[in-house]
């Protein structure tokens, strides 16, 4: 309480010189004390940060844990914890993801978008699976199987050959087929319109492209949740 | 921290104009006459039948004793309005624990969004957070590596603002043609509130940035331990985490008991169940900001750490859902924002973009937040192309969806920010359209 009354911003022109040394030397004290401005909460201790600080950084691999897996043991794993929402071959069952192909189809008119066709960097595998996968069952995977099912996931993808295995040094060298399509600035605005205010164009050329009347893709906006079966 | 409340309890169902133990124990206080006559209204044969015109007669309501305070003691939308609600796109993705809903914006008045409407983005379903039990914890490179409850955190000096959040996937279903007949589906991963917390300024003057650092890692609570990488600079500008929405605790759908809220930049960045932030070096390149939240260019090519909500606005009334009558005269109703800051205009045309007029802006004219537009229109009964257009302060012009696809292709996903354009037909329907 104190202390938040010691904080310069509220000290008003009126208050002495004096007060303000005593004030500032309380301060000082009780900084040493219980650190920070406020000291509010108390420090976070190496065992707590141990347990949560589960990142890995997806260019370098900084954060990668001690354990290894292969492909082989990844397509075991694979089969028994993923196979079910992405396929065994990571093909995608119904809307779940497909986890490989695509490979030189960004381009196209439809790209599809996977590890292996537009992922940058290995390590952002082994971080994603660890922290979000299996679906239901987050964070229940053992490192070791975590980067067997990376070595998997890139093997599925013509990534890494069958003998791969993956670990704190050999997951970060692997080179992505898409790791230099990225900019990792914002070059936006992309338009730079200006605000035309009459006879903008030619009433005559003002047509309707596409229209979403009669395409049969949207949901009701009234009554109950529309689940879009057959009714 | 308030406990939370019994919310969203169903009223006892109770039939219409039936005598009630309450009322009639009231009547002694002197209503008997009044009761008598409502009573007596539930009980006549009549009542099968259609009741009289309200006016001249007096509507039922008129006629009885409403329930009495704290008979929804956390109190909930007229039954009546029972449509107005958060809708999802069922065959956009595999199931509703990694998916979105869309706020009913053609039922939206002005520019906060009711707690309740608020839209959803979940990656690993509403997580049910024990506010007891949540903890922040800041590290990596600060001096003072610190865990916060949230008593903790409600003690820091607080402020509240008022912020939009839009999912840059908002509108990503257009990019190629016109799909959704809807103002709810084509615009709806929009919402705004007023928001409570700490700066995230002060959380970081707390624990002491290191002079290395200038990224941060920020990551939810969720089954998906949802992660991003922020500037350094941008937390230091005008981050919140904030433990309150619309002057109530934070909805679970919302982040509960403790969110990230990164102003005028796509949702996704402000973290719900916020639980950790790390300061680093370098960005993290996490799944969701290589493989998700990048935008592909026709070129092959993608683009990644586009943060930024662009201008946009759309016009609220007359959409799909919301049709015209018949001629006559209307107010063109709608709503315009950009991460930028300010809106400074908007500008409303009627044939598909030849000729356009300044809409009126509606006080408050907020910084990263919606801002409400209006414009009367006497519509002749003519087949009419509505469109709107903002400019926000610092100069950027909402463009058509040809401009921005002639940059952009239709393969990125995120961030379309083009004109709306509401094809009205003669007889008042109302249709998605794209020209050009
Ligand atoms: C219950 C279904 C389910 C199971 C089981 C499951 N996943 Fe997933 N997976 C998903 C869904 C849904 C997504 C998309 C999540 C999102 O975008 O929020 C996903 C996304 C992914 C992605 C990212 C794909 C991309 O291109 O961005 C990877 C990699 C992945 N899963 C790996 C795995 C692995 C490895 C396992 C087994 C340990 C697994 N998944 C088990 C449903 C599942």
């Amino acid at each position: 309480m104190f202390r938040q009354a010691s904080r310069p911003l509220l000290l008003g022109a009126a208050l002495t010189a004096a007060l303000k040394a005593a004030l500032v030397a309380i301060a000082t004290a009780a900084g040493a004390a219980e650190p920070g401005h406020y000291g509010y909460g108390r420090p976070a201790t190496p065992a707590e940060i141990a347990g949560w600080n589960i990142d890995v950084r997806g260019d370098d691999g900084a954060g990668l844990p001690p354990g290894s897996g292969s492909v082989a043991k990844g397509t075991e794993v694979f089969a028994e914890q993923c196979a079910a929402c992405h396929g065994t071959f990571g093909e995608g069952e119904g809307r779940f993801p497909k986890l490989a192909g695509g490979a030189g189809s960004l381009k196209d008119d439809r790209p599809e978008l996977t590890v292996g066709s537009y992922w940058p960097f290995a390590p952002t595998l082994w971080d994603y699976i660890n922290r979000a996968m299996p679906m239901q069952a987050p964070r229940s995977l053992s490192a070791d199987d975590v980067y067997a099912l990376t070595a998997y996931i890139l093997n599925l993808n013509d990534i890494v050959p069958g003998e791969f295995v993956a670990d704190r040094d050999s997951l970060p060298k692997v080179r992505m087929p898409n790791r230099d399509s990225f900019t990792w600035t914002d070059p936006r605005p992309d338009t730079m319109a200006k605000p035309c205010m009459s006879a903008c164009a030619n009433p005559a050329d003002v047509r309707i492209s596409s229209t979403a009347e009669g395409r049969d893709l949207t949901p009701r906006t009234t009554g109950p949740l529309d689940t879009m079966q057959p009714k | 921290m308030r406990p939370p409340l019994e919310r969203g309890m169903p009223a006892t169902p109770k039939p219409a104009n039936l005598p009630d133990p309450r009322l009639a124990r009231r009547s002694f206080l002197g209503f008997g006459a009044a009761l008598t006559g409502s009573l007596a209204l539930g009980a006549t044969p009549s009542s099968a039948q259609p009741q009289p015109a309200s006016p001249p007669a007096d509507a039922p309501w008129s006629q009885t004793l409403g329930p009495g305070v704290v008979d929804r003691p956390y109190g909930r939308p007229a039954d009546t309005e029972s449509g107005v609600i958060r809708r999802n796109v069922p065959w956009l993705t595999a199931g509703t624990e990694s998916s979105i809903s869309f706020s009913p914006l053609q039922d939206l008045h002005g520019i906060i969004t009711p707690n309740g409407l608020f839209f959803e983005r979940y990656h690993a379903g509403r997580p049910d957070v024990d506010p007891d039990q949540h903890r922040l914890m800041i590290h990596g490179l600060v001096e003072r590596p610190l865990l916060l409850t949230m008593k903790d955190i409600v003690r820091f000096p607080s402020v509240s603002r008022i912020h939009f959040i839009e999912c840059p996937a908002n509108g990503g279903m257009e990019w190629r043609a016109a799909q959704l007949n809807s103002l709810q589906f084509n615009h709806g991963m929009i919402s705004c509130a007023e928001w409570t917390g700490v700066r995230l300024s002060t959380l970081l003057e707390e624990v002491g940035v290191k002079k290395e650092a200038a990224w941060a890692m920020v990551e939810g609570a969720d089954g998906a331990h949802m992660n991003r990488s922020l500037p350094l600079n941008k937390c230091l500008d005008d981050c919140l985490v904030v433990y309150a929405q619309n002057g109530e605790a934070l909805r679970p759908e919302q982040g509960y008991p403790l969110r990230l809220v990164v102003p005028g930049w796509e949702g996704n960045v402000s973290i719900k169940w916020l639980r950790r932030i790390k300061l680093g070096e370098k960005p993290w390149y996490s799944r969701e900001e290589t493989s998700k939240y990048t935008d592909l260019m026709p070129d092959g090519t993608s683009r990644g750490f586009t943060w930024l909500i662009d201008a946009k606005s759309v016009i609220t009334f007359p959409c799909p859902e919301k049709p015209l009558a018949g001629p006559g005269l209307y107010e063109i109703r709608g709503l315009a924002w950009t991460g930028n800051g300010k809106v400074r205009r908007v500008d409303v045309s009627m044939d598909g973009g030849v000729n356009w007029q300044s809409a009126r802006l509606h006080e408050p004219v907020l910084s990263k937040a919606l801002t409400k537009f209006t414009l009367p229109w006497r519509w002749d009964g003519t087949p009419a192309l509505l469109e709107s257009r903002v400019i926000d302060e610092t100069g950027h012009v909402q463009p058509t969806i040809t401009q921005l696809r002639k940059q952009r292709g239709s393969n990125s996903v995120y961030h379309n920010n083009s004109i709306q354009t509401w094809q009205v037909k003669p007889d008042g329907s109302v249709f998605d359209v794209q020209t050009g």
